[in-house]
């Protein structure tokens, strides 16, 4: 890769200063932006909000939790809090973090391209998600909803008093965003790599994030008709879901989780891209087993759609489903174990250097395997009857969705901040926070697998006292997990002003958006590079780091 | 119950078996995230960066390793699965004999009906070592009936039953929790299983203030939603019903269970009987979930005393197929509530039935 670096790299002209930043300053140049770069950090700058705004209602469920009574808010409000938690971080965060924040931003420079496909469409969707995220805002903060985010009827369509149509309208809306940025994305991979980029050639990043399009355009639309018939049945009385009126509820639950499901996996495969960019980076090494991995990626978003019943095992399917569907779930485990294996390979021989995104990328392959193991169990049909709708479940997915994607996605920022911005964060409290995540996380979402299994089911605001020892652990731990989340939005600021010049490549990565300046101009590349050989050639860099490090 | 508790009671006959089953795997998870974790430390202690400026050679790829890492998780997966599937099965297998209870969850309460007429409110007492049939349904929305130390659990879906099944083996008190969110009082939805030894259970039941006996209600019922103008003449002879094949109009036949009393009271165009017409209009949101069960009590207990044979149930006695049906004339006594015995014992009695009557 170094030995084209050269070519990529502009001269030192009057042109050296100007970015995708500083090129123009006014208000409209950013609202109205068609550069994948600048969208990516205006959703960047929204999911931190949404994010923020999740926790709050996390840190009021937990603080809820410290004593086994009412004694902060009452159930209603509980209720109001935990949707909102589970709206806001499933769509307003999970969903559009990797892949619209650091998607956006690096699928054309990793393809060698100016832009992606469609950049018009691109700034519609950002507006879509910016009026989904309004209309869903407004809602919970006028009265709230009190649904959960899984809206399963009839509570949802015949007995709630909420405002649950409004929630669903933003739902609904946001829903376009993410199939549009999906669209943008595999028209982008198709059609925009650069000379020479065939698809074997292509970083596992946009292999996980071409995978992760596909599900965004195929299930997203059954959510957005889902959440159209709760309305109707709502609005119109016509029956639909409410057994009361001629409906099925079993139905609601089939289509939800027909959407729902591969939506985890909308969750966790750009987290697991990001994953195969940070261990290959910091074990200088090419992945063990390229091909794998990048299959691997591709299995999951296909058996993702085939599992979406194992949420359903004592909902009252048939014993026969039952059986079909937790084949199909386990079967899914066997692309993930194969993830694991092979980027805990990678480091085997590598050069490894326990960089703060480094510390991130090791703590999603210890979570995302404990994550992943207890989803084995969760699969298991015999097992699942006892632990289905408990504190067990809630620890496996925010093991799969905080432990897995959230490392994954502060670990992507840290490791492209200086591509993005041009500053360097400070490491040491990098690394620091990093390990205080580490460990409040699993101080929070460890004692919640204990108190599952003991019994404790999900959305108690009031609980029996024998499981306050376990609530509390988890309290604590989240107290300390809230710190590590605050300090890295505080010195990734503070970089900016005071963070040292990161240079065009300060991890010495391969991968072409190194090759341009730190941050990349407006169009990306002044030449659009020629690819000659595979992705992650760091061996090469042996002999010729040498004589090429002074162009840089 | 006080404490720091790390594990459930173990009280039902699943319960060990769902443990042996969770210990297999929690082993196998053990070993997987410690192999991974000590991959991790050890490699990055053996193989930190020494200097800056150092890359390693090209790695070979092993498709020894690939297909080991497959396969190995693939097969463990299978005995993971079998043995969760067999589990699976003989919880959904119903018991043949035993007690059964109906459940009844609305918002935000669990209503018990004993078979003996006695109601229970937020608690169930049933006796050690006897195989437990539950009816489960809904009055509202979905609620989840959940016993941590039986293991078992089972969503309460309006609109249908389902029949679960379990066999309490230590006595004491345990926890019932509503685990499917319900509305505003979910975590309020919360009630106690009080196992009981046979004597204790008997003692229990006999000092308990039985309420009206569900069938005498469901005879009522049949009376005053005016069932009766029609069951019994020309429309089908409800007496011995339960349990019963009967063929429906499509040519197919069923198995007249509670789920098809139900659905034959709520939604009756959705399977006639054959040979009668589709004049029988829907009870869907006229009658409340505890009504259904009285009534269904009341067919059920049709069969204890019935002179039609097995099979015979579907054979009109009066009316042909497509002819106007004729109301009673004022004044003339239906031939109403059909063969309802004088007094019967309608259940399978327990090990001693109790000593009040009806």
């Amino acid at each position: 890769m170094n030995m084209t670096t050269a070519a990529y790299i502009p001269a030192p002209t009057r042109r050296k200063q100007l970015n995708f930043l500083n090129h123009d300053y006014r208000i409209r140049s950013w609202l109205l932006t068609k550069d994948h770069k600048r969208i990516a950090l205006l959703y960047m700058v929204s999911i931190t909000f949404f994010f923020a705004i999740g926790g709050a209602a996390a840190t009021l469920i937990r603080l809820e939790l410290v004593y086994p009574t009412n004694w902060i808010v009452k159930s209603e409000t509980y209720n109001k809090l935990f949707t909102m938690h589970g709206v806001i971080m499933v769509w307003f965060f999970l969903i559009p973090s990797i892949p619209a924040v650091l998607g956006n931003f690096l699928m054309p420079l990793m393809l060698g391209a100016r832009d992606v496909a469609f950049p018009k469409l691109n700034l519609t969707s950002w507006y879509l998600f910016i009026i989904g995220g309004a209309f869903t805002l407004f809602a919970l903060l006028w009265g709230g909803v009190d649904t959960g985010w899984t809206f399963y009827t009839p509570l949802s369509s015949s007995f709630s008093n909420t405002h649950v149509v409004l929630v669903v309208i933003g739902i609904f809306i946001v829903g376009f965003s993410t199939i549009l940025t999906g669209l943008n994305f595999i028209v982008t991979t198709h059609t925009m790599r650069c000379p020479g980029m065939t698809w074997f050639r292509m970083p596992l990043f946009v292999w996980g994030m071409y995978a992760t399009s596909v599900i965004q355009v195929l299930a997203t639309p059954v959510l957005a008709m889902t959440l159209a018939l709760v309305g109707i049945e709502r609005i119109w009385r016509i029956g639909i879901f409410d057994p009361a009126i001629g409906g099925d509820p079993l139905l609601f639950q089939h289509l939800f989780w027909f959407y729902s499901h591969p939506a985890v996996y909308i969750m966790i495969l750009p987290g697991m891209a990001v994953e195969s960019e940070l261990i290959t980076c910091f074990s200088r090494k090419e992945p063990f087993g390229y091909v794998f991995i990048a299959f691997s990626s591709v299995a999951i978003a296909i058996l993702g759609f085939l599992v979406w019943a194992h949420h359903m095992f004592v909902a009252g399917i048939s014993v026969y489903s039952g059986l079909v569907f937790s084949m199909l779930s386990m079967v899914v485990a066997v692309p993930s174990a194969i993830k694991v294996f092979n980027w805990t390979a990678t480091l085997y021989r590598g050069s490894i250097s326990l960089e703060t995104p480094m510390l991130y990328a090791l703590g999603f392959i210890g979570l995302f395997t404990i994550g992943g193991l207890t989803g084995v169990m969760l699969a298991t049909l015999g097992l699942d009857v006892h632990v289905h709708d408990t504190y067990f479940v809630i620890a496996h997915f925010h093991y799969i969705m905080v432990g897995g994607m959230v490392m994954a996605y502060l670990g992507g920022v840290h490791f492209w901040w200086p591509k993005i911005t041009g500053k360097m964060y400070d490491e040491w409290w990098g690394r620091l926070s990093a390990i205080i995540i580490f460990i409040g996380f699993n101080l929070t979402f460890f004692p919640q697998f204990i108190l599952g299994y003991i019994g404790m089911p999900r959305r108690y605001p009031v609980y029996p006292p024998e499981f306050q020892f376990w609530n509390d652990l988890s309290s604590a731990g989240a107290s300390i997990l809230a710190i590590g989340y605050a300090l890295p939005l505080i010195y990734l600021l503070l970089s900016l002003r005071y963070g040292k010049d990161a240079g065009n490549n300060p991890h010495r990565a391969t991968g072409l958006e190194w090759t341009t300046t730190s941050p990349p101009p407006e169009h990306n590349f002044h030449t659009i590079p020629v690819i000659t050989h595979e992705p992650y050639a760091y061996y090469l860099q042996l002999k010729e780091n040498r004589e090429e490090e002074p162009s840089v | 119950m006080t404490g720091v508790p790390f594990f459930p009671p173990e009280a039902s006959t699943f319960a060990p078996q769902v443990d042996a089953l969770f210990f297999f795997e929690l082993c196998v998870a053990a070993f997987f995230t410690f192999l991974i974790f000590t991959c991790i430390v050890y490699f990055c202690i053996r193989y930190r960066r020494r200097s800056d400026d150092e890359f390693p050679p090209k790695m070979p790829s092993h498709y020894g390793l690939e297909a080991a890492w497959t396969v190995v998780p693939f097969l463990l997966m299978l005995v993971m699965y079998f043995w969760g599937a067999q589990l699976y099965v003989d919880m959904k297998r119903p018991a043949e004999r035993g007690l059964e209870i109906h459940v009844i969850g609305k918002q935000w309460m669990w209503k018990i009906e004993h078979p003996e007429g006695v109601r229970e409110i937020d608690e169930m007492h049933v006796p050690v070592g006897v195989p437990i049939k539950l009816v489960l349904a809904s009055q509202d929305v979905i609620h989840d009936f959940f016993i941590p130390a039986f293991r078992m659990k089972q969503d309460l879906v309006p609109g249908g039953y389902v029949t679960e099944w379990f066999q309490a083996t230590q006595t004491g008190t345990y926890y019932l929790f509503c685990s499917q969110y319900c509305g505003a009082g979910h975590s309020s939805m919360v009630g106690k299983i009080y196992v009981m030894s046979e004597p204790d259970y008997q003692a229990w039941l006999a000092g308990a203030v039985p309420a009206e006996n569900p069938a005498a209600a469901g005879k009522q019922l049949f009376t005053s939603l005016g069932c009766d103008q029609c069951h019994g003449q020309r429309a089908p002879n409800l007496a011995g019903l339960y349990g019963s094949k009967v063929s429906l109009q499509d040519g197919s036949t069923i198995i007249a269970d509670e789920q098809y009393l139900r659905d034959s009271i709520t939604n009756p165009s959705s399977q006639i009987v054959a040979a009668y017409p589709a004049v029988m209009p829907s009870y869907l949101g006229q009658i409340s979930e505890e009504q259904l069960y009285e009534l269904i009590q009341f067919i059920k207990s049709l069969t204890a005393v019935r002179n039609l044979p097995a099979g015979e149930v579907s054979q009109p006695p009066a009316p042909a197929l497509g002819a106007p049906a004729t109301r009673p004339a004022p004044g003339e006594q239906p031939g109403s509530v059909p063969n309802f015995p004088p007094a019967e014992t309608p259940y399978p009695p327990p090990p001693s039935p109790p000593t009040e009557g009806r």
